[in-house]
């Protein structure tokens, strides 16, 4: 609980910085916030990979982009009450919409009882790994990561083509 | 003494253990916590951190762009292409129960063999990024 | 007392929606372009804080077989916010590589200070 203050504390010096710099820096420091609270949440291959690709990857991203653009943000021109209205109104609607949530940590909800609770007991006697998530990841869900894949090359090839200069043209 | 020499130390102690991290990450995918792509991210990080520290051109040296570049559709195809070998065997596409002599190591050959294609294409998704980003500020050719 | 059992209960919800109306506010009335971005890969982070909190079962462990426990907490959410984690940096990078050419074209990444640019063509 302590954990998720900290994010929300985060999260607000992000929305009210004016220098990139140190929202690069800030995202670094929500991005392992994060990974901590999924830790608490029994997640630790996501925590794992939200620490390595938004602490590490990302941050060097964001980095790279500042350094090639300016790192001041101008102030805005006019104020900005209409998308703080429209930001508010979402949240309340959104938490009217908790209330129909089931309770938090229950085992008997319509999310844990079919095919997700399946996969570990069959897990052990068809693929022999232990680690669920990655049989899951890699043979019951094989087409997932290949689409996945994909994403990741599509992304590559695209950045290439943008960023890349080729030979000694300017 | 230049002022950077404690980063350049610390850099070349640590650089052999995060490689070292990146490998055990992806081979005891099964067991603990872990698989392609946090193994291919953290690779990644370990080439950044060198290019960072010690200069694209020596990074460049010792990762050629070239590698780099062909290192990332290399994945998909090698991904593609277990799915492919499961289609010869007789099985449905991406089924590796007939890749080896029992159903439960054809399933074993077949997770490695995706992760390893997984492996190689985020890490020389990552690396070209940053070389990409790095290498556009160089604005000084005539 | 049932107002406070109450607020515990749901804590972890409505951090969320905080983090994801933070997320939405600097999408829609930022105009720097890089600020943008950084609120949509906020947004996307609550979206997987969401996604995970349901398959959570307390008294549970990892999603991971050992001697020893029986009560696993459910593996299918985290198979799938692992793909969403890698897809949301792929778009960041993309995202990123345009902001860049954007800035050479433009000589700025200001959407105000581009709109005017165009404008005046």
């Amino acid at each position: 609980m302590v954990l998720l203050t900290l994010l929300a504390a985060v999260t607000i010096g992000i929305v009210r910085t004016r220098s990139l710099f140190a929202v690069a820096v800030l995202l670094g420091a929500y991005s392992f916030l994060m990974a901590s609270v999924m830790i608490v949440l029994d997640a630790v291959d996501v925590a794992m990979t939200e620490a390595s690709v938004g602490a590490g990857i990302s941050t060097v991203l964001v980095l790279g982009t500042l350094y090639l653009t300016k790192v001041h943000e101008t102030p805005p021109r006019y104020t900005a009450m209409l998308p703080l209205f429209v930001a508010v109104g979402t949240g309340a609607v959104l938490i009217y919409g908790t209330y129909g949530l089931p309770e938090f940590g229950a085992a008997n909800t319509p999310v844990n009882t079919h095919v997700g609770m399946s996969y570990m007991v069959r897990s052990i006697p068809e693929t022999g790994i232990p680690n669920v998530v990655t049989s899951v990841l890699a043979s019951y869900r094989g087409f997932d990561t290949l689409g996945e894949t994909a994403v990741i090359f599509t992304a590559g090839i695209g950045v290439l083509m943008l960023l890349k200069r080729f030979g000694k043209k300017g | 003494m230049r002022l950077d020499v404690v980063l350049r130390v610390a850099t070349k102690l640590f650089l052999p253990f995060i490689l070292m991290f990146a490998l055990y990450v992806q081979f005891h995918g099964d067991y603990g916590p872990g698989g392609g792509f946090q193994a291919g991210v953290i690779a990644a990080a370990a080439i950044v951190l060198y290019a960072i520290i010690f200069g694209l051109q020596e990074a460049c040296k010792v990762v050629p762009p070239a590698v780099v570049e062909a290192m990332v559709p290399l994945g998909v195809l090698l991904y593609a292409g277990v799915g492919v070998a499961s289609m010869f065997t007789g099985s449905n596409y991406l089924d590796y129960s007939h890749l080896a002599h029992d159903q439960v190591h054809g399933q074993e050959w077949g997770v490695f063999l995706v992760e390893l294609g997984v492996l190689i294409t985020v890490t020389g998704t990552m690396t070209a990024i940053f070389y990409a980003l790095a290498g556009r500020g160089k604005q000084d050719e005539p | 007392m049932k107002i406070v059992t109450e607020i515990i209960a749901n804590y972890n919800y409505w951090i969320t929606i905080f983090l994801m109306v933070c997320g939405l506010y600097i999408v829609v009335s930022r105009s720097n372009l890089v600020k943008t971005l950084v609120g949509l890969s906020l947004f996307q982070t609550s979206v997987y804080l969401l996604f995970l909190s349901p398959g959570k079962i307390l008294g549970g462990t990892p999603p991971i077989v050992a001697d020893g426990f029986t009560v696993y907490s459910n593996p299918l959410p985290h198979v799938l916010i692992l793909t969403a984690i890698v897809v949301g940096v792929a778009t960041i990078a993309l995202g990123l590589a345009l902001v860049v050419r954007i800035n050479e074209s433009f000589g700025s990444i200001e959407e105000d200070e581009i709109i005017d640019r165009l404008r005046h063509e």
